[in-house]
């Protein structure tokens, strides 16, 4: 519920700080406006925005943890459920794609579990808004591409998104690993602290040089035009086969949210 | 900054650039992917809409559940690119105004050109700021659908922007020229 009342760390502060670096003035107007929806969010215990999204759970499970008493996936499930009853959280889950029932009370949560060591158990939630997930894209690059196919891959999927998924965005960039981990990865990047940068000096050097380039695309606070139009770029990357270059783009909106705990 | 009610006329539509800050007040019609799917059906079956199209405004929103003292909970636009292929028939029939977020369609656009209407845009995100705006809300139509169910909106002074105008004037495309930097 709080994860949906509260943007994520480092969020808030993102945004208030780019108001000072947008020059247009319906853009500034945008950026004020969604200030103060996060404050009365915040206050009111309402949710951000009504798109309180799948509940997307990533677990890191210490490899000396032992959970007891029935099943893991199924007590998730039941605290989606209660969480999306008693929070007043908008239900966006149909059970079959092509069916399109709504299952009514937001479950399944789209669980992935790393097993890490240790003997703690950190959960993280991210509610993932539609809009920002249907303007997300995965391609197979060639090695010889690099770098520079990389750069183009991410700018045109900002490109096309255009205004159509809130901006400012927060972009999660995974680069490597297979075709599925790859996917995996630039959601993940979306779970670090906003603008927090890459431990790895090359990907970190990428993260700025990209997000100087997508706000040089001027599409702007809501896509009005402007300055601002992403507040981060997160990039994680894997090992990967000789013969590949995944690179994976996960927007967030200006609404990203998430809470992590550990047990 | 115009003040805005509805239903309104051509002649308001006339008015309206794309760029303009709008308030708008009144009745409006929530309606997203699933309810437009059911409405697009109805027509085809020659069954009459669960509202009034001629002079009034859609809004693509499916709602939170309202909190206790709240007439609906956060209420802010989705992306309206989902309901292109449905808009030119409802625009024909007389739909004035339609509220969400991001580009339209070429379709769209000259069908808001040939029968006098106007798109704006809400601020996506920003849920719970609109849902203040929002002063009674119910349900009218296919309860079935959750929160994608047709809801009859009364709105005090919603603020919106006008993003396609009847003339052509789009504002995403002038916005991003504007500030759009070669290297």
């Amino acid at each position: 519920m709080e994860a949906n009342y509260e943007l994520a760390t480092g969020m808030g502060e993102a945004i208030k700080k780019s108001i000072e670096a947008e020059e247009s003035p319906v853009g500034r107007e945008v950026l004020a406006e969604l200030v103060a929806n996060s404050e009365l969010a915040l206050t009111e215990s309402v949710p951000i925005c009504q798109d309180t999204g799948l509940a997307v759970v990533y677990l890191e499970l210490g490899q000396d943890v032992h959970v007891v008493d029935g099943d893991l996936y199924l007590a998730i499930d039941e605290g989606v459920r209660q969480g999306y009853q008693e929070g007043y959280l908008r239900k966006s889950v149909v059970s079959d794609p092509l069916l399109r029932q709504n299952t009514g009370d937001n479950t399944p949560a789209f669980i992935r579990v790393q097993i890490v060591p240790g003997d703690k158990l950190r959960i993280h939630l991210l509610p993932k808004g539609g809009g920002s997930e249907n303007v997300s894209r995965l391609a197979m690059l060639k090695p010889a591409q690099g770098v520079a196919g990389v750069k183009d891959f991410v700018l045109s999927t900002v490109d096309k998104a255009g205004g159509n998924a809130c901006p400012p965005y927060v972009v999660g960039v995974g680069i490597g690993g297979t075709f599925d981990e790859c996917a995996f990865l630039a959601k993940r990047a979306l779970m670090r602290p906003v603008g927090s940068p890459s431990p790895r000096p090359h990907l970190a050097e990428l993260e700025q040089e990209l997000l100087a380039s997508i706000n040089d695309l001027g599409i702007g606070p809501q896509g009005y035009g402007g300055r601002v139009t992403a507040l981060a770029v997160h990039i994680e990357a894997s090992p990967t086969h000789i013969a590949c270059l995944p690179v994976a783009v996960n927007l967030s909106c200006h609404a990203l949210r998430h809470k992590m705990r550990e047990i | 900054m115009f003040e805005i009610t509805t239903p309104f006329s051509d002649d308001l539509v006339e008015l309206l650039r794309a760029g303009d800050r709008v308030v708008l007040s009144g009745v409006i019609y929530t309606a997203r992917d699933a309810a437009h799917a059911r409405m697009a059906e109805a027509l085809r079956a020659g069954e009459e809409l669960p509202f009034p199209l001629a002079g009034n405004v859609i809004y693509y929103v499916g709602p939170a559940p309202a909190k206790p003292g709240w007439a609906v909970g956060s209420a802010g636009p989705t992306t309206s690119g989902r309901m292109d292929s449905y808009t030119p028939e409802l625009l024909r029939l007389g739909l004035k105004g339609m509220i969400g977020k991001g580009a339209r369609s070429e379709e769209v656009k000259a069908a808001l050109r040939e029968y006098k209407a106007v798109y704006f845009a809400a601020t996506g995100g920003a849920g719970a700021l609109l849902a203040k705006r929002v002063v009674r809300a119910r349900v009218i139509a296919y309860p079935d659908l959750g929160p994608e169910a047709v809801h009859e909106f009364v709105v005090d002074k919603l603020p919106l922007t006008v993003v396609n105008d009847m003339y052509g004037g789009d504002l995403y495309l002038d916005g991003r020229r504007r500030y759009a930097r070669q290297r």
